[in-house]
């Protein structure tokens, strides 16, 4: 049997936090593959390849390349090896053109003076040789993300590499830009390199994957050639049983308006206009679904509602009262619920306990204020506990500081906050990303429970499953715009929802307009 | 979350006891009579009443500047202006108690009001700079301390001069301006009482009242903290001003309790030490007075120590580098720190199998 490339047995990997990525993965890479790494978010996919590139030291664990046992203790460690690495995040210098970037760090030099021109023609031979082709010339901050993640790719190639890693590569492409790199990496493998794409879509995978190794929850979960399984295997391996999950769901009784956005605009400092008149409304009793690509709009929209980002002008009115530029706590005053997108960075204090964490949008209100000063700490506490039982937030108390909990449970106290303040709105920003199943689906139902409930709920989602599944209504969002609109998803499929997605089919305006009922 | 920040208090012992034995070896090099020298350093404090009280006299400020301190510090914010905020705060003091009519309880009282509002006033400087402008407090609170100091300093010799004495002091207080005293001789004044009092209204400021949880949850978050509905400008400019109050006290008790008029020439020092006090007590008030204690005990023992041989009290500041260097250092015995976690959650996997 051929020797395999890479090899990385038993890699363990404990954060300092006592969060456990890896629990002993075994993971195996042939020369000459494109090997899909497939996982869902938090499956320590990204924790297994930082290891690789020595970014992140392992716990235990020996790691393999062309058959000798090496160790990798930061990236010019992997760089001499030959394993390059192309990050979610590019990190090239906008500034710098784009022969400066390649050649950065090894600069070609006459006598003591950098020379572009070798610079410049570097980058073309290079570029020619594996038929990734860039303009040397021009400013990386000119030029559009497929390009930048080429420029990426052909610096990992100068250095020599022969392993590249792509971490999820085609998030930030269109359809086309992904297409143009997956031909490229088919002819990189024809001249000789191997490839370890993390992805988690799945019909990539069967496009252009050789192999898929799949994690989950940190622990191998499945190896396989593409060509012997199908798309619903993997998906299964991924998440370890049906993803079809159980949603409790009835057909939507809505009632008046409580969200009226209207021609929300957004220009963020120094760019291009980023959204282009913005509106919809949302009623009580129903679930207005955003679907969309990431990085469209959607998160600039949910933080203008929210009141964290100001935007350039438009009208935001909860149950008739005006909320455009009002702070945050106005906003949450109106009877507004927020469940943000990123949980570490705007859902919780990791480091204060989930007691704490649960009353940051009531702690100055009764029950759990005294006086005019004080805190109940015992009220808080008492709400703890409730919640912590109520929600099956795994934690020996609710004293607990956030940070020691799972994904899943962190997100389940985010939850526990913004589904407890009896909110008229919610707005719900990819509740369910990187979580495991169990409390997808608890989260899932507790929405639909509070739309029962005569809340009106705004979903974000970039997971079409959880769109689909949630929604009464959806829009599309695609470059700040809303291209399309479902007054019912029956009959809507993935496919159709798809080209809309992707901007290659748009509503007329008269039917984007109905997304405003009244 | 118990381990680890007993863990922290391990890795605060194991740190003092090593910069211990590192000035021991100082000595040994140092002095003729190493064993004689490091004796007075390490029991002088304790050996005579006098020392006694002198060691707990020098704790006092270290108490509130540490105080004032941690304050800012829980909110993730820096505070380097209790230095001025405590200078410009015995200034106010000062004034008041040499410019007020003498009443009886009442004078003291407006001294001490007058030191924390000027503290207050020092420190709204920097707080509505950073939180209306976003200016490093880094900067600006380290500048307000030369313009404490040189206004301060004009301010006293041309209105509170003591002409009749040879260099720049204030006129005496009268008996109505004095701290009282818990016991007459030594000077052994009210200062530790009213300093373990304010490390009592500072707990519970920070962890019973509204805007401490504003403050600590904006150290632990400010995102989420801004996303939940907090004011974070607001509640940065809150932390620094009461910070500032409790440094402009502690200038307060300085002049009344100890020396009876202003005398200082130089920044005093002691709001720096506040930020060792803070970082030892790990922004805890209730480990602050442990803390100030621990550093006045090194600083009186080094006094003694010079007094005593021939060795020079300037060790006392190695010994502190020494302290400060291990304790900030992430990396000391994070090994272990690492390995007791790694142990924790393979537990608890197996558990969940």
């Amino acid at each position: 049997m051929e020797t395999p490339i890479l090899e990385m047995r038993d890699i363990v990997k404990i954060y300092p936090n006592g969060v456990m990525a890896n629990k002993g993965v075994n993971f195996k890479v042939m020369p000459g593959e494109i090997h899909a790494l497939l996982g869902e978010n938090g499956a320590g996919k990204t924790t297994l390849m930082n290891i690789l590139f020595g970014l992140q030291a392992p716990t235990s664990g020996e790691i393999f390349y062309k058959g000798k046992k090496v160790k990798i203790a930061s990236p010019h460690d992997a760089i001499r090896l030959g394993i390059g690495m192309v990050h979610q995040h590019f990190m090239l210098v906008p500034s710098l053109t784009v022969a400066e970037n390649i050649v950065l760090g090894m600069e070609p030099k006459r006598g003591v003076f950098f020379s572009k021109e070798d610079a410049y023609r570097i980058t073309k031979e290079i570029g020619e040789k594996y038929g990734l082709e860039v303009p040397p010339k021009e400013r990386v901050q000119d030029l559009p993300v497929g390009i930048r993640q080429r420029i990426e790719i052909l610096k990992t190639l100068l250095r020599g590499a022969e392993l590249l890693v792509l971490d999820e590569p085609t998030a930030v492409l269109t359809p086309q830009e992904t297409e143009e790199l997956f031909d490229a990496l088919k002819k990189l493998v024809s001249q000789g390199k191997t490839i370890i794409f993390i992805t988690h879509k799945l019909r990539e995978v069967k496009e252009i994957g050789d192999r898929i190794t799949v994690l989950r929850n940190g622990k191998n979960a499945g190896e396989a050639l593409v060509k012997d399984v199908t798309e619903e295997d993997m998906s299964r391996m991924m998440v370890g049983r049906d993803v079809e999950l159980i949603i409790h769901k009835t057909p939507s009784k809505p009632g008046e308006v409580i969200l009226h956005v209207e021609n929300i605009e957004y220009t963020p400092p120094g760019h291009n206009k980023l959204l282009k008149g913005i509106s919809f409304s949302v009623r009580e009793g129903e679930i207005l679904g955003i679907a969309g690509v990431e990085g469209n709009g959607q998160r600039e929209l949910i933080e203008i509602l929210t009141g964290l980002r100001e935007g350039d002008s438009g009208s935001v009115k909860v149950r008739g009262k005006e909320l455009f530029g009002a702070t945050p706590r106005e906003i949450r005053l109106a009877s507004v619920a927020h469940i943000p997108e990123d949980r570490m960075a705007r859902g919780v204090a990791a480091l204060a306990s989930i007691e704490e964490n649960l009353v940051v949008d009531r702690y100055f209100l009764p029950p759990f204020s005294k006086g005019k000063f004080s805190i109940d700490v015992k009220k808080i506490h008492e709400n703890g506990e409730k919640l912590v039982k109520e929600f099956g937030i795994k934690a020996k108390s609710s004293v607990v500081p956030v940070e020691m909990l799972s994904g899943g449970n962190i997100q389940k106290v985010v939850v526990a906050r913004e589904f407890t303040s009896n909110a008229k709105l919610i707005i719900a920003n990819q509740p369910t990303r990187g979580i495991d199943v169990g409390a997808t689906e608890f989260i899932r139902n507790r929405l639909v429970d509070e739309r029962d409930r005569g809340a009106a709920v705004l979903l974000v989602s970039a997971d079409l499953m959880e769109v689909m599944q949630l929604s009464d209504r959806l829009i599309v969002m695609y470059e700040g715009e809303i291209v399309g609109y479902f007054d019912s998803l029956d009959g809507l499929t993935e496919q159709e929802l798809g080209k809309y997605m992707l901007g290659i089919k748009k509503d007329a305006p008269e039917k984007i307009k109905e997304a405003v009922v009244s | 979350m118990k381990k680890t920040s007993s863990f922290e208090f391990i890795r605060i012992l194991v740190a003092i006891g090593i910069s211990l034995i590192l000035g021991f070896l100082l000595t040994l090099l140092l002095s003729k009579d190493p064993i004689h020298a490091y004796k007075y350093f390490l029991y002088g404090p304790l050996s005579k009443t006098r020392r006694i009280i002198e060691f707990i006299n020098n704790s006092v400020p270290l108490i509130f500047t540490g105080l004032a301190v941690s304050i800012v510090f829980k909110a993730e914010q820096f505070n380097i202006g209790a230095e001025g905020q405590l200078f410009i705060g015995a200034v106010a003091g000062t004034a008041v108690a040499i410019l007020f009519p003498h009443i009886q309880i009442l004078h003291i009282i407006l001294v001490f009001i007058a030191a924390m509002i000027a503290g207050m006033l020092w420190a709204a400087v920097p707080g509505i700079l950073k939180s209306k402008l976003n200016a490093s407090e880094l900067v600006s609170s380290l500048m307000m301390n030369y313009v404490a100091f040189y206004l301060g300093l004009y301010f006293v010799n041309y209105y509170l001069r003591d002409k009749n004495a040879g260099f720049l002091v204030s006129y005496k207080f009268p008996k109505t301006a004095w701290l009282p005293y818990l016991y007459r001789r030594y000077h052994f004044h009210y200062g530790i009482i009213v300093a373990l009092v304010f490390v009592v209204l500072v707990w519970y400021l920070l962890y019973r009242t509204k805007i401490g949880y504003e403050i600590r949850m904006i150290g632990y978050n400010l995102k989420f903290s801004e996303a939940g509905g907090i004011n974070v400008p607001n509640t940065i400019f809150s932390a620094q001003v009461i910070s500032g109050a409790v440094a402009g006290i502690a200038g307060a008790i300085e002049v009344t309790g100890l020396y009876h008029r202003f005398l200082w020439q130089n920044l005093p020092g002691y709001g720096f030490d506040g930020i060792i006090v803070a970082l030892l007590a790990r922004n805890n008030p209730i480990g602050v007075p442990f803390a100030a204690l621990f550093l006045g005990y090194l600083r009186t023992g080094a006094r003694i120590m010079e007094r005593q041989s021939d060795m020079s009290a300037e060790m006392v500041t190695v010994l502190q580098a020494f302290v400060i260097l291990l304790v900030t250092a992430q990396a000391f015995l994070s090994t272990w720190k690492q390995r007791m976690i790694e142990k924790a959650s393979r537990k608890e996997e197996e558990e969940n199998e």
